[in-house]
């Protein structure tokens, strides 16, 4: 058994991980990649442990990741939609929070529509939480598939040229991969529309660009990101049809970038708004059928890695 | 009331923040008022003959050297009646004053309802004359509700005691409205206290912008939306010629528009509160929701002019912005939790970081948090001077302690301070020459 590599109580963002912990997670999905795609795609890692997804906001393809992972793992999955609950009657997180933990669960997959939402809830409970994305704060999950898919496709995660493209202010994703590729050491650009990018961000070593023409030269990683409507509180865009015009993914815009350079997103897609529908479906290109593959692997990677410093901790009465 | 007593405090550093000194002294109390300031190195009998006493008339008590400075006056403290009094009561808050040096709450009208007719504020003037050791004087809601479309009855409620008018956070967002209001309220000579900020720009901002709000997917405002505020506010004091006081400048950009507008002699006061002189948006790490205030606490750069600013006396005035909230209103994710600190109690040790780390002297500290706002409201308090009222501080300035908030008199316990280490106590505050509060010694 090698070291501990991972030393985490919880993920709750990139911000906390250190380099070496993302490669465990990485190296460990890619075994789970191996293993899903068998026809017994069963392992009894987290066998005998209680999972529960807590989805205060819409989700469909994270939660159902979630779900898969934990049950090819062998955890006991439970999904509970929150809004629909007592969150409409009127109980606190917090409150909300206790009475799950009162149900003895081992891990605890949460998405809540305010940043620092999960932080605080797992200030409360005595289990593993995840954070499946809080606010505009963090989706460490969605940048560690992001990085697999990358590492996997470029044959590395360092030193590349990687444009993130769109609604930076209001993504999660754009947060938690800006921390996370830059953490690994590569050149990070942020596009889009001055309203849509916080220009703060330079301040964390990336280069923003408002021209995406000007941004995409000689990238070997683009990463588009969904337009919010949901979050937008007010006009950031004059138009779809003048977003797409100058900031949507297009075969002429993408020719800027290296000729292997591979294309990204989170889904679910806006297409004709932030990318046109040829190139999300150029296979050549589009890595976005492997990102939904890498997130089932991600997931159980850090389930599984979890699981095991929750068990250690509770066996050895150390946490 | 007790028969009226003679105090001589002696062997006191005394804060004097109308000369600016900072010197060991004695002080002659007598009915309330200060009787005599007599020279240090006098005997007591040299020092009480000439007012026909003896020492058997007189309490003697011996400050060891501690400092002795007028009362704090606070202006902005919410004290949650009517509407919410198991977040703070008037014997809660007078209570909390006491203890924390406090000698006059100038309360705000952000209550439920708005304290906006002279009924309602008759109600609260009774409730604090019952209840509060210390005194107590009332703001009144500058709009009915609250709510930036009718101006209040500004004369009547003068009458009934207001000591000047606010919508507290509240922007009067409608230009016309607010501009009659301070027109209205000149012909009244009622001071105006206004929240300068451009509503829509801080509209659902939790954070300022910059670095760290980004890093924190908070949604946060430019600290240009101050300036924007001040700026708009002071176009109509040039027109009105109110009486205008800001109640908190926490940016460096609102600062050069301040001091011009007071180069041109418009009547224009400002003040800031404790937590913007003393913490920055990095405090509030992981989303700590003690640290959510309004507006929001801003950048190392900016807490730093704030503080020059109170140095050279361009912001005139230090407030607690004493705001209680309940547990429940901040166990919330940050963007949900309510803003707002209890600081009646903190706010000297608070005060005392500035003092200890060199950059405001104990003099000036107390200009700005007696002299000014008790001249500013035309009271005669927050001095030393001989027939000053006898509203005065005793406290050690260098004692450490490690903030307890369960240990707040404050029925709410909100305080960001909370665990830290801090420096000052105080050990006695009197109000009209009574002790109001005493710590064991």
């Amino acid at each position: 058994m090698q070291p501990p590599s991972f030393d985490q109580p919880h993920l709750l963002g990139i911000e906390p991980l250190r380099p070496h912990e993302i490669t465990a997670i990485l190296d460990l999905a890619d075994d789970y990649v191996v293993l899903n795609r068998q026809t017994e795609k069963h392992s009894d890692a987290l066998s005998g442990l209680t999972q529960i997804n807590m989805f205060f906001e819409n989700s469909t393809r994270t939660q159902a990741s979630f779900e898969l992972a934990g049950k090819r793992l062998g955890a006991d999955v439970m999904n509970m939609a929150m809004q629909a609950s007592s969150i409409k009657k009127g109980e606190t997180l917090i409150d909300t929070a206790m009475t799950l933990n009162a149900m003895h669960p081992d891990l605890l997959v949460v998405r809540h529509p305010h940043s620092g939402a999960v932080d605080l809830l797992a200030q409360k409970v005595n289990c593993a939480v995840l954070n499946a994305g809080d606010g505009r704060h963090e989706h460490p999950t969605q940048a560690l598939l992001d990085a697999l898919t990358i590492r996997r496709a470029k044959g590395r995660l360092h030193r590349l040229n990687i444009a993130i493209c769109g609604d930076i202010a209001h993504s999660r994703v754009a947060r938690s991969n800006l921390i996370l590729l830059g953490k690994m050491e590569n050149r990070i650009r942020l596009i889009g529309p001055p309203t849509l990018v916080p220009q703060q961000f330079s301040e964390f070593g990336a280069e923003i660009y408002d021209d995406m023409r000007e941004g995409l030269k000689d990238v070997d990683v683009v990463m588009m990101l969904r337009l919010q409507k949901e979050r937008m509180d007010g006009g950031f865009i004059p138009s779809e049809r003048e977003y797409f015009y100058r900031y949507g993914l297009d075969a002429e815009k993408l020719a800027l970038a290296k000729p292997d350079a591979i294309v990204m997103h989170p889904g679910p897609m806006n297409r004709g708004v932030e990318i046109d529908g040829t190139i999300a479906d150029d296979i050549k290109r589009s890595v976005i059928q492997e990102q939904v593959e890498m997130g089932v692997a991600v997931r159980m990677a850090a389930m599984d890695l979890l699981a095991r410093n929750l068990r250690a901790a509770r066996s050895g009465g150390g946490r | 009331m007790t028969p009226p007593i003679t105090i001589l405090f002696h062997n006191a550093r005394l804060i004097d923040p109308e000369a600016g000194t900072d010197e060991i002294g004695a002080l002659l109390v007598r009915q309330g008022r200060i009787l005599a300031r007599p020279d240090s190195g006098q005997s007591h009998d040299a020092i009480l003959r000439p007012h026909g006493l003896t020492l058997s008339d007189v309490q003697m008590i011996d400050c060891a050297g501690k400092c002795l400075a007028p009362g704090i006056v606070d202006i902005g403290v919410k004290v949650c009646e009517p509407g919410e009094r198991h977040k703070e009561s008037y014997k809660s808050a007078g209570l909390a004053a006491a203890a924390g040096g406090v000698t006059t709450i100038v309360t705000r009208p952000d209550t439920t309802p708005a304290i906006d007719s002279p009924e309602t504020l008759e109600f609260v003037t009774r409730r604090a004359q019952a209840d509060a050791p210390v005194n107590v004087l009332p703001m009144a809601a500058l709009t009915k509700g609250r709510d930036g479309r009718e101006m209040t009855e500004i004369g009547f409620l003068m009458d009934a005691g207001a000591v000047a008018f606010t919508d507290c956070d509240h922007v009067v967002r409608d230009t016309k409205v607010f501009s009659r209001a301070l027109t209205y309220a000149r012909s009244c000579g009622a001071l105006v206290m206004a929240h300068p900020q451009e509503p829509n720009l801080s509209g659902g901002a939790a954070a300022t912008s910059g670095k760290f709000a980004a890093l924190r997917g908070l949604p946060s405002v430019s600290p240009m939306a101050e300036r924007m505020g001040l700026d708009r506010d002071i176009a109509l004091l040039e027109m009105t010629g109110a009486r205008y006081h800001a109640d908190q400048i926490t940016t460096a950009r609102a600062l050069p528009a301040l001091e011009r507008a007071k180069a041109n002699g418009l009547d224009i006061t400002a003040g800031t509160s404790i937590h913007h002189l003393t913490l920055n948006e990095l405090d509030v790490a992981d989303y700590r929701t003690f640290f959510k205030v309004k507006p929001p606490l801003r950048s190392e750069d900016d807490r730093l002019a704030v503080v020059e600013a109170v140095r050279t006396g361009l912001i005139d005035v230090i407030s607690s912005m004493h705001t209680p909230q309940d547990e429940e209103s901040k166990r919330l994710p940050f963007e949900e939790a309510a803003a707002g600190a209890v600081a009646l109690e903190t706010l000297l040790p608070a005060a005392m970081r500035l003092y200890h780390a060199g950059l405001l002297d104990l003099p000036t500290l107390f200009r700005a948090m007696a002299l000014n706002p008790a001249r500013r409201l035309g009271l005669a308090s927050g001095r030393l001077a001989v027939g000053a009222p006898a509203d005065l501080v005793l406290f050690d300035p260098d004692v450490p302690l490690i903030m307890d908030r369960f240990q707040l008199q404050s029925k709410s316990k909100n305080t960001p301070f909370d665990t830290q280490r801090m420096q000052g106590r105080v050990l006695a505050t009197y109000v009209a020459g009574q002790a109001v509060y005493r710590k064991d010694l």
